[in-house]
């Protein structure tokens, strides 16, 4: 299993128990305070974008045809970077969409604006890299 | 990789591609207001990442891993897959006309019915490519 898959799949483990401990919070029968109770957002974003792509996003990088033997899963820089953009924004994310809900006169908008544009290139670097592994079995040059 | 797994998965990058541009507009709407119209779009973002992108990569992996032939022929029905993956994308277009661009309630049902039969479609031509290791 290459390093970045490890990264990716322990991530979205952390990311899995963050989401559930979140959801917990959330249904406890006490009045939670706003910061907390503007997670809802939050809770699905860290479940299904943490947990679900972030898995999925290792496996592929693990288990997909190869490219070449020489260069077998093409970029792994562009791994990296997508991985480390993926987690920056969805962390930006679930501290600033309640603090921007809590806050809104503090003119922190902005940081939701990064946190999307940051995931968003995750995305599209995540494409451009797993793109071309979608093919037959490499059977060598 | 069989080529149809190929085409399902390309299409499941697409829409991870759609979801999350739409995701991207609605997550900076929310902190730098851009236009109100964009939470008519929460519905798409939603239905192309869920069905377009998380159950359409499933179903394109495992039309490719599951067993083909164990013990004997699995008969896979490919047509089956084929129409399965059809069905899937036309659901999710009805969806999302029937929710964002409001096409009614009866595009909407159509929708969520012609997913179903796409998980039907799907689960026909799987069923017999799940064995045992004594190929039960």
């Amino acid at each position: 299993m290459p390093p970045l898959t490890r990264w990716y799949i322990k991530s979205a483990l952390v990311y899995l128990t963050a989401a559930l401990l979140l959801a917990v919070i959330l249904a406890l029968p006490i009045n939670l305070p706003l910061f907390i109770r503007y997670m809802n957002p939050a809770y699905f974003h860290l479940f299904l974008v943490g947990w679900v792509t972030q898995m999925i996003f290792g496996v592929i990088y693990w288990m997909f045809p190869i490219i070449t033997r020489a260069q077998p899963r093409g970029n792994e820089q562009l791994g990296w970077a997508s991985y480390a953009l993926l987690n920056v924004g969805l962390l930006l994310r679930a501290i600033g969409e309640p603090l921007v809900s809590t806050r809104p006169e503090a003119g922190l908008g902005w940081l939701l604006a990064v946190s999307a544009l940051l995931q968003w290139l995750a995305a599209v670097l995540f494409v451009v890299l797993a793109w071309p592994r979608v093919k037959e079995k490499y059977r060598g040059e | 990789m069989p080529r149809l797994s190929q085409w399902i998965i390309r299409a499941a990058f697409i829409y991870l591609l759609l979801g999350f541009t739409f995701g991207a507009l609605l997550l900076t709407h929310k902190g730098m207001p851009l236009h109100p119209a964009l939470w008519g779009w929460l519905p798409a973002h939603i239905e192309f990442l869920l069905m377009g992108w998380i159950v359409q990569l499933t179903m394109g992996v495992a039309f490719w891993i599951l067993p083909r032939y164990w013990k004997h022929p699995r008969g896979t029905d490919e047509i089956y897959a084929q129409i399965a993956f059809v069905f899937l994308n036309l659901g999710i277009w009805l969806v999302v006309a029937g929710t964002t661009f409001r096409a009614g309630i009866w595009v909407l049902l159509a929708g969520r019915v012609v997913e179903v039969g796409a998980v039907v479609f799907f689960a026909l031509h799987a069923w017999k490519r799940i064995v045992s290791r004594e190929g039960a």
